[in-house]
């Protein structure tokens, strides 16, 4: 019963939460750039405006794909919030993330198609190191369980400082910041249009947006269980990370796919690796 | 009891009967009559012998004790080894005759050394691990041979041969027999007989078209699995030097220090025949040989043998150097497999690759031997035997309609094959993706190796993000929609159909099925080796059957979807050609700045700079020679 | 309630501007006239696009990719021509390849005049064409309605 009402719960409010941060970010890069910015109902006002628009579609079967990477999108953030196992949680995510890679490749558009290819290099490249989050949490906790991991006695941070870094080097490549915006981007300017996006629009379009608003919550609930142990430290480290990326996204210049895959492997096994070996041998 | 004894004896010998009918009939169409009331046969006999033994966790034991028969069998392996001696000079492959020379003098002089000594007390064992291996060979085998019915009476025309598929059928039903009869044995030495018999029918279908590269493969095949036999003869005689015993049961009951030498040398006859590196190259030359022996041999069950055998032996190497040295020969070779099929475009060889490294995964598993890696491990051998048979399978069909193995050239095959296409699409989705089996064994395998060691798992880390890499983007290329076009399924025969769309339900099926596949095979044999239980938690199988739901019921969703939609042309910086106001031509084909015209064409990545196949397969040989080379060490001292 | 007026997304075209025009529609995105706090976004894609601005005149290479442009943006949709050229051909409307003003090859709703075009009045076109937009949106609604009934 109370696993309902946390899913139901997640699923109403996550995705005004995630609207309303994902405005804020637009308010702080435009901050960021001297400029004003739009009012932090944007993102809100801008999926409103697509549902009303007409569907369009390359083909028929392009919308589901969408519709069930918004649908494993928001089982996936539900399973956090339920404290189910993280390992199954992580797969589920990447389940969604398939369906989103799968509907680029349906179009045969070669921007969408290009967004799927670079889409699918990230995900190889973050993946390994999130695995690894999850194993150091099962280090420190012995659970595979969300709901232990939040309730262990001590903040994971203590134990898992490399994994932390670790892990908030590949958040820029989950919340698809620059320079790891391979896939796509907000704005236009860019070498492959709009990505994995570039073919939808109206609904479907606004589906994505939203899927992204629940993904982004999901991460940040992802980075709260770094430090469980204190409710309001790790709301405020997950917004400061927040920050933080959104300062990253408007300090740094799109790289090249070699340079994601190399980096995120090199630091998934210098910090993250490295982190859980001592844990394992100091233990 | 006697029933059991009874089905035991038929699955080995009733094979047998078939291929001697498979010798001598010409006819095509009685062929056919026959080989499906066989599989028929066969099929209800191993589930028969499963329903009989389900939840039994104390292995059957049988004696045979016909003397005769061990005297059959030396002669059948001697005859088998003149022959590859005359093939080998007929072949111009010394190496082959050489190592058929050493074979008969190492195993005649062992049974003259010994003779009259070298008895064992029960030949044959049944218990739930042989009893998973019986459904696997009952069941996918004889779904394989239906499918051979079909698909081999295009074969010779596609590949402009002589018909041969007598010798074909012939050798599949005596492969069939011995691995029914290596999944019972007890007796090592008739282990040993039946291992034998699987590498030389390898060996003889591998060279199948007598084309020269065929040729020169199966003979790697047989080298390296010969090779592997003597290693495993080298074992039998010194556990039988050194304790007196023959049995497979008492080498398992012998204190780990007593049992390691042999224990090491039949795993690493286990390692060649699951193609783990050092020795994979000869699985990815068997590739040559046709689809269904692929699916059969290469991939659900003779190199299942290897691993089975390990798996056997795994309780001994627990916790010592030499299952250390295991577990890291599998884990290297699963990750470097994994990263090597980024790199393919011949999607038989992707699949070889993936094959090989599952089968470095389970070994990894078996090499920990916890009591969770073992689960995992067999858990593994299940879902990999269902799925990538029908991934075999289906690329073979594949190929009879486009005439091509290239990734490259399936783009939008969902519209020119779709039957096939969703075949392959439940295969790949079985393979990696949540929450079918692959995918739910690799994190059972993740869990088992951080709780024994984390540091083998960073291998299953890395390796599982490549095989997410390399499967999403074939699947991407079946899924496009380019234009409408004809259907080229026609050539598809029922047999095929009937076995695709059968191995497509299972895949399915033992997803749904594998809490209790878990409770009633795997957990009783578990328990019998370690008294623990393994479990998985109620509310993860709760959340895996509702994503399982979602992904079975979502794709109707097509169906239903509103009809407000507007088809218009895909984005080509508004250069495409609209003169025909066809859209899919509009879609592919686009004005250069030169007012040319030019079609599109995608393609994936292959980073061959970084995952080729010479680089890593070089590092993957070295590594593991090394591994090896200290396994002889532990050996020696 | 629609909400166009709140989040107007639009594509860009050059046709044969001499650029001039260009500048300016760029210069709207700066922080002196910053038109993201309209919750305007510049998309460059017209599946995504609500409004088509095009700066300069047709000629003959790019009619058809216009055309391709404006057929793949989703209804309802509003044409911007910005700047004399993209009104009626400006200078160039004798040349032998320019067919002369956009609306030669599509509707057009808001004509923006000036050589270049003022970003201020750029802005004030894109506002005028916001009406437009509601007004198809309304338009359409009305039109389904009466279908249905």
């Amino acid at each position: 019963m109370k696993i309902i009402l946390i899913s139901i719960a997640f699923i109403i409010f996550a995705p005004i939460l995630g609207g309303l941060l994902s405005g804020l970010d637009r308010i702080i890069s435009a901050r960021m750039q001297k400029r004003v910015g739009p009012s932090i109902f944007q993102p809100f006002y801008d999926v409103f405006k697509l549902f009303q628009k007409e569907n369009v579609v390359v083909n028929s079967s392009q919308n589901f794909y969408m519709i069930c990477f918004l649908i494993f999108t928001v089982f996936t953030g539900a399973m956090l919030f339920t404290g189910e196992d993280i390992l199954l949680t992580v797969f589920s995510s990447t389940l969604a993330g398939i369906f989103f890679v799968l509907g680029g490749y349906s179009t045969y558009s070669p921007y969408s198609f290009i967004g799927s290819e670079r889409e699918l290099i990230s995900m190889m490249s973050d993946e390994p190191m999130v695995i690894l989050m999850a194993i150091g949490m099962y280090m420190v906790t012995h659970s595979f369980f969300i709901h232990d991991i939040v309730a262990f006695d001590k903040p994971a941070i203590i134990y898992l400082p490399g994994v932390f870094i670790g892990y908030l080097f590949v958040l820029t490549i989950k919340m698809k910041k620059s320079p790891f915006d391979l896939s796509m981007s907000h704005h236009a300017h860019q070498e492959v249009v709009s990505g994995i996006k570039t073919e939808f629009s109206g609904k479907s379009l606004a589906m994505i947006e939203i899927a992204h608003w629940y993904e982004n919550i999901f991460l940040l609930g992802t980075v709260y269980l770094f430090f469980a142990v204190s409710p309001i430290i790790g709301i405020l480290v997950s917004l400061l990370v927040y920050f933080i990326e959104t300062f990253i996204d408007n300090t740094n210049a799109r790289v090249k796919w070699q340079w994601l895959l190399k980096s995120s492997w090199i630091v998934a096994l210098v910090f993250g690796a490295t982190n859980i070996l001592i844990l394992y041998f100091v233990k | 009891m006697q029933i059991v004894m009874f089905l035991m004896l038929f699955l080995i010998l009733f094979p047998l009967l078939i291929m001697l009918a498979m010798a001598v009939i010409n006819n095509q169409a009685l062929r056919s009559a026959i080989i499906k009331i066989s599989v028929f046969l066969i099929a209800a006999a191993s589930i028969w012998l499963f329903v009989l033994n389900i939840n039994n966790s104390e292995p059957l034991m049988f004696a045979v004790n016909i003397d005769f028969i061990n005297t059959l069998m030396t002669s059948i392996s001697v005859l088998i080894s003149i022959y590859i001696i005359y093939a080998g000079f007929r072949d111009k492959k010394y190496w082959a005759s050489v190592l058929a020379v050493l074979q008969i003098i190492s195993s005649l002089a062992f049974e003259l050394a010994y003779s009259g000594k070298i008895h064992s007390e029960y030949d044959l064992m049944l218990d739930n691990l042989s009893l998973i291996m019986v459904l696997l060979v009952g069941i996918i085998g004889g779904l394989i041979c239906i499918f051979a019915i079909g698909y081999m009476a295009k074969y010779h025309h596609h590949k402009l041969m002589k018909d041969k598929s007598k010798l074909f059928f012939t050798t599949v039903y005596a492969f069939i027999s011995a691995m029914f009869g290596l999944v019972l044995s007890n007796n090592l030495m008739w282990l040993l007989f039946f291992w034998e018999i699987t590498t030389f029918c390898s060996f003889v279908l591998i060279g199948y078209t007598r084309r020269e590269d065929s040729i020169r493969n199966s003979y790697r095949a047989l080298i390296m699995n010969m090779a592997g036999g003597l290693a495993f003869l080298a074992g039998i005689a010194w556990l039988f030097k050194t304790q007196g015993i023959i049995e497979l049961d008492k080498l398992m009951a012998l204190a780990p220090a007593a049992a390691m030498v042999p224990a090491i040398l039949i795993s690493l006859s286990g390692v060649v025949k699951s193609a783990q590196m050092p020795f994979s190259s000869w699985l990815l030359g068997a590739m040559v040989a046709p689809t269904p022996t692929s699916a059969l041999l290469h991939s659900s069950t003779m190199v299942k043998a290897g691993v089975y055998i390990i798996i056997r032996l795994s309780p001994l190497l627990k916790n010592t150097p030499a299952g250390f040295a295991l577990t890291l020969i599998g884990a290297i070779t699963f990750l470097l497999a994994s990263f090597i099929a980024i790199s393919m475009h011949n999607v038989k060889r992707l699949l070889a690759y993936s094959t090989i490294s599952t089968l470095g995964l389970i070994v990894a598993c078996a090499g920990v031997g916890t009591y969770q890696a073992i689960w995992t491990a067999i858990l593994l051998m299940i879902f990999h035997a269902v799925a990538k048979s029908l991934l075999f399978l289906s690329v073979g069909t594949v190929e009879h309609g486009i005439d091509s193995l290239n990734i490259e050239d399936m783009d939008g095959l969902i519209l020119r094959m779709p039957k096939v296409t969703v075949c392959l699409l439940i295969g790949i989705s079985g393979m990696f993706l949540a929450p079918f089996g692959m995918l739910i064994s690799k994190w059972a395998a993740l869990e088992a190796l951080i709780v024994a060691n984390p540091f083998i798992a960073f291998f299953v880390v890395f390796g599982s993000s490549a095989t997410l890499f390399f499967y999403t983007k074939w699947m991407g290329k079946l899924i496009m929609i380019i234009h409408p076009s004809e259907n080229q399924e026609k050539v598809v025969s029922s047999a095929e159909w009937f076995t695709m769309g059968t191995l497509s339900a299972l895949t399915v099926l033992v997803c749904i099925a594998f809490p209790s596949i878990s409770t009633h095979i795997i957990d009783p044999y578990i328990r019998h080796l370690y008294q623990q239980d393994v479990s998985m938690n109620t509310g993860n199988i709760v959340i895996m059957l509702i994503m399982m739901a979602l992904i079975l019921t979502l794709p109707f969703q097509i169906l239903l979807q509103h009809k407000d939609k507007k088809h218009v042309i895909a984005y080509l910086c508004g250069a495409n050609i609209t003169e025909n106001n066809l859209l899919y031509e509009a879609n592919t084909r686009f004005h250069t700045t030169k007012m040319d015209v030019e079609e599109l064409k995608l393609r994936n990545y292959y980073f061959e700079n970084y995952f080729g196949e010479d680089k890593l397969g070089k590092i993957g040989v070295v590594t593991t020679t090394l591994l090896i080379a200290v396994l002889f060490g532990i050996i020696l001292i | 309630m629609s909400y166009f007026k709140k989040s107007p997304w639009l594509i860009h075209y050059d046709g044969s501007s001499c650029n001039g025009c260009d500048i300016e529609v760029l210069a709207c995105l700066t922080p002196l006239y910053d038109i993201e706090r309209f919750g305007i976004i510049n998309t460059g894609n017209p599946k995504h696009a609500d409004i088509f601005l095009i700066t300069g005149s047709v000629n003959e290479q790019n009619k058809e990719v216009i055309q391709n442009i404006y057929s793949q943006m989703p209804d309802p949709k509003v044409v911007i021509a910005v700047g004399i050229c993209a009104a009626s051909g400006g200078v160039f409307a004798d040349c032998y390849n320019v067919m002369g003003g956009v609306d030669k090859l599509i509707p057009v709703d808001v004509y923006v005049p000036g050589c270049a075009a003022r970003p201020e009045a750029i802005i004030d076109g894109v506002v005028k064409g916001l009406d437009v937009l509601e007004q198809k949106y309304s338009q359409k609604n009305n039109t389904d309605k009466k279908e249905n009934a």
